[in-house]
């Protein structure tokens, strides 16, 4: 009878709860355990089916694509334009990062180059945004190692990062502000001292926080050591960002393939040696403060100019040319009902999100809509590594390497 | 055969040079360096790849051409963190029965990334250990990233699950 309910079953939908007890050895029991898909700790609806063997897990198998809802295919029924907002909506933590590797993408493909100023802001807002990603993550990692106070802590801070997105582009979540030609809008006038308040602020609070966890006994005994696995099987089953930065590999496409003038600035690779649930929050927390250096360089050394490039018949013109000059009206009426057009080819662009690496790659076909996008998704690749952190492990320890790895579980599913 | 402009790069150079008949088209665009290999010599390709230039797989999607023929793109993305280097495969596969060798035996991470082109586009990837569906539900009919699959109006409707 247990053989046959097998993980696709029916009844696995249920509440996790353990079942079938198979055999007995001794004084250890096998069993099967069903954890998700709607759990706190899984972090969005995943579901691992594990097989135990007393406390330690023999088997672990995610099942995935609950979120499923067909953005890439929705994605060739639009015009360009249009599926910026659908990226936003792929990761709803890092939807700027999103935003940017697709406008990065399509611009190369219609070979077009943004101005500083949108390229500096695109800087600026993608650091704000690693930030508010791993204010997240710290505080429902912590949450779910038994340390409440950081959580309430760190979405103190992110609430300060969302009014910051409110009010440049006028969207907490769903942002759509970076765009293929540039941003959306030019930030507002006080924008820049906005963030120079929250940006000088944050240093301090990350210290607190570091500390309020550091000097935990429980939760260092609960990370340390806990979430093993070897560097190279890792890179083979392709996870990337902070989690292969935890296992000492200095890799960030920040630094190795820079995009929207990050050579520009000024910051170090943060990487930790020990490779398990301890060193990638070290390696979090240390990315938080080279964030914060990169928005203050971003801030201090902002050009002036406009925000978009000078491509008309990608960019919608400005409201007072179109009631002036008979171009930009045709223009805009043809951006407006058409969409641009976009040369055939095809591209790939990677970028480092605060998981990993973000990568769009489009087929254009020559039309006003894409032909094909595909979105390797950072989540994707390090949830495929679920199995080797569990495997030969407590289940005590599940949560903790779970936590640690940082997916979204609409970046996974797409 | 190789084109003659990839010919300075070294690993398309290389590849050739080990194995004439593994690419059979390739070039360079907007910076990015694309190969399209012998469907049968994917397995072989990618070993080599691997050991001797450490590329690590980022990525298998498809592309479908319909109607045009052959209407699938097996597309690999590949990139080594060594050399810094990124590299496209592209395999291309008949409409009637779109089936290539899994690339699993070389990159373990291979596995999730065949099981999705393989749920959206039903292409089938032999030697696959678990080719299962993976995004869309286990009784789904067909593959919705098929260009002959509609957007809208698909007759699934989720009152029908028992």
């Amino acid at each position: 009878m247990a053989s046959d309910q097998g993980p696709s079953s029916v009844t696995g939908l249920l509440e996790p709860q353990a079942s079938q007890e198979q055999e007995s050895h001794g004084s250890t029991r096998r069993m099967t355990l069903n954890m998700g898909p709607q759990h706190p700790s899984t972090h969005g609806v995943l579901r691992v089916i594990l097989e135990l063997e007393g406390e330690t897990i023999t088997k672990a198998q995610p099942d995935i694509g609950f979120l499923h809802t067909g953005i890439e295919k929705q994605c060739e029924a639009l015009n360009w334009q249009q599926v910026v907002t659908l990226t936003d909506r792929v990761d709803y933590l890092s939807n700027i990062s999103n935003n940017l590797a697709y406008a990065l993408c399509v611009e190369r493909l219609l070979e077009i180059e943004v101005p500083p100023k949108a390229q500096w802001m695109r800087v600026l807002l993608a650091e704000i945004t690693r930030i508010n990603s791993h204010l997240v993550w710290l505080g429902t990692h912590a949450l779910d190692l038994g340390a409440m106070t950081v959580f309430f802590y760190c979405f103190r801070e992110r609430e300060d990062i969302l009014r910051l997105f409110e009010m440049v582009s006028g969207q907490r979540l769903m942002t759509s502000y970076v765009r293929p030609g540039g941003l959306a809008l030019q930030p507002p006038r006080n924008f820049d001292k906005a963030v120079a308040k929250f940006i000088n602020g944050v240093p301090d609070k990350i210290d607190e926080y570091e500390d309020l966890l550091k000097k935990n006994p429980i939760f260092l005994r609960r990370t340390q050591g806990v979430g093993v696995a070897p560097v190279e099987t890792m890179l083979d089953l392709g996870v990337t960002g902070p989690m292969i930065r935890a296992a000492g590999v200095p890799w960030d496409i920040r630094k190795s393939e820079p995009y929207s003038g990050y050579e520009k600035f000024d910051f170090e690779i943060a990487t930790a040696d020990s490779n398990d649930v301890y060193g990638r929050f070290l390696v979090r927390v240390e990315e938080m403060r080279q964030s914060v250096r990169i928005v203050k360089q971003a801030l201090e050394g902002m050009p002036e100019g406009p925000v978009q490039a000078d491509a008309p018949k990608v960019v919608l013109p400005e409201r007072e040319k179109m009631k002036t000059q008979m171009e930009a009206l045709i223009y805009h009426f043809k951006i407006v009902t058409e969409g641009f057009r976009v040369p055939p080819g095809e591209a790939y662009v990677p970028i480092e999100s605060p998981r990993g690496e973000i990568g769009y790659y489009i087929v254009s076909d020559g039309t006003s809509r894409p032909y094909r996008v595909f979105m390797r998704t950072p989540s994707f690749g390090n949830l495929q590594a679920l199995p080797v952190f569990f495997e030969g492990k407590l289940i005590a320890d599940t949560i903790a390497a779970l936590g640690s790895m940082d997916f979204v579980l609409g970046d996974v599913d797409r | 055969m190789l084109p003659e402009s990839l010919n300075e790069l070294p690993v398309p150079a290389a590849l050739a040079a080990w194995d004439a008949d593994a690419v059979a088209d390739g070039w360079r665009r907007l910076g990015e360096v694309t190969l399209v290999i012998a469907p049968e010599k994917i397995v072989a390709v990618s070993h080599y790849l691997k050991s001797q230039f450490k590329f690590r797989l980022n990525g298998i999607t498809g592309v479908d051409r319909y109607p045009m023929e052959p209407r699938f793109e097996v597309v690999y993305l590949l990139h080594s963190i060594d050399r810094n280097e990124r590299l496209r495969l592209k395999v291309l596969l008949g409409g009637a029965q779109p089936e290539v060798d899994s690339v699993c035996e070389v990159w373990s991470g291979a596995n999730w990334y065949e099981r999705e082109t393989f749920d959206l586009f039903g292409i089938v990837f032999r030697n696959h250990p678990d080719l299962r569906r993976i995004m869309m539900p286990d009784n789904w009919d067909g593959h919705p990233l098929r260009k002959d699959f509609p957007v809208h109006g698909h007759k699934y409707s989720y009152q029908q699950e028992g």
